[in-house]
């Protein structure tokens, strides 16, 4: 894997061709169970190291305010920033089309698995296994991904009070996700900007 | 638990169509990802037009949840039930084609202006929501303590080593998934 530095960002490195960037989103989806978000950060922050943390956060933000699968936005922000619209596209297919052909084949072969007593059992108690797997990668995630809050322009504790208040307001409360984000997400922005706009321009 | 499709090469290009305008119709509503539309979904593709029963519909997000890949392919298992490989296409062109549109376009206005103080509050403002938002997501798909409690110390266990070492992610799929089999989560 050729890793070529750039002038702005020596220390991250970047895709060498367009079939880089295929295989390694390719890659990584084949390596996502139960969603891609963990080893998208794995794989493109800490061993391909295309991104830091903060710029992944970043994008990750981006991509979920838009409409649209998450990592699916992901993927195609991240290929835009290294080959444009040509990445954009590449990314995104090396995000879905092996993967959807081999969900579509596991369908099959689970349909089969599942007309006995002892393929249903087994097949159950594997997805279960799985999904608990799943949900600790995730958490895991997020605790790596939460370092860059520590350096947040609102300060450590009322970035990570928000991050806890969303947790709250989307998996106890069950608030739908839009208003989450135009309510606390909108206010965070606002405070954000107010701390901004006096750091940056300090009255003379 | 579910049934093959028809056939997978089926060639049905009437609910092709129809697949392609429901979730044609529903991408620019998924904001948070896909899984958010599963109830209108649920409304479109099973309740008003009948292409596929309530156990394919959720072995279809089950599925998909346990399968490498993004979670969104959920919709291509729909369409698959719904109507083989031709469906699996269409349903997936339909729900991506908009918001992948979209996304570039904005994610581009958005990178032009990056020294714009309004565009560095937006980025800076949705970071902590975003953490929070991931966090959900892992809360939603852990195993309960009452019924799981198993389960929930495996959750547990990947979330510290995830966090805390670089053990390859595959492995603890793997392991998760012998350990399912075996009874023992």
């Amino acid at each position: 894997m050729p890793e070529v530095a750039t002038a702005d960002r020596p220390a991250l490195a970047r895709p060498g061709s367009l079939l880089e960037l295929f295989l390694a989103f390719t890659s990584l989806a084949l390596q996502g169970f139960g969603g891609v978000i963990a080893v998208a950060q794995r794989e493109l922050c800490e061993r391909r190291r295309w991104l830091d943390a903060r710029d992944f956060v970043g994008l990750l933000g981006n991509a979920q305010v838009l409409p649209g699968p998450n990592v699916c936005n992901l993927s195609l922000m991240i290929g835009d920033r290294f080959f444009g619209w040509r990445g954009a596209l590449v990314a995104l297919a090396g995000m879905v089309v092996a993967p959807m052909v081999l969900l579509l084949m596991i369908a099959a072969l689970v349909a089969h698995a599942d007309q006995s007593p002892l393929g249903h059992h087994l097949v159950q108690g594997a997805l279960s296994g799985i999904t608990a797997v799943a949900a600790g990668q995730i958490v895991g995630t997020v605790l790596k991904l939460a370092a860059p809050l520590k350096e947040h322009v609102l300060g450590a504790l009322p970035s990570t009070v928000l991050a806890l208040l969303t947790l709250l307001m989307i998996a106890w409360l069950h608030w739908p996700l839009l208003w989450v984000l135009l309510g606390l997400g909108g206010l965070a922005c606002v405070w954000s900007w107010r701390v901004l706009q006096r750091t940056q321009a300090p009255p003379p | 638990m579910t049934a093959l499709p028809v056939s997978p090469w089926v060639w049905a290009p009437e609910i092709w169509w129809t697949l392609f305008v429901h979730f044609l119709a529903l991408s620019p509503m998924a904001v948070g990802g896909a899984i958010t539309l599963v109830p209108d979904m649920h409304r479109r593709l099973v309740a008003q037009e009948g292409l596929l029963d309530d156990a394919d519909f959720t072995s279809s997000i089950a599925l998909a949840q346990a399968a490498p890949g993004p979670n969104v392919l959920f919709v291509a298992l729909m369409g698959w039930y719904s109507a083989g490989v031709g469906g699996a296409v269409s349903s997936m062109l339909g729900i991506m084609l908009p918001s992948t549109t979209l996304a570039l376009a904005a994610s581009r206005w958005v990178s032009t202006r990056r020294d714009w103080l309004s565009v560095q509050a937006f980025q800076a403002g949705l970071m902590p929501v975003t953490v929070g938002l991931l966090l959900a997501t892992g809360w939603h798909l852990m195993p309960s303590a009452t019924t799981q409690a198993r389960g929930l110390l495996l959750s547990v266990a990947v979330a510290l080593l995830v966090w805390r070492t670089r053990v390859r992610l595959i492995w603890l799929v793997a392991g998760g998934a012998v350990l399912g089999a075996l009874g023992w989560v």
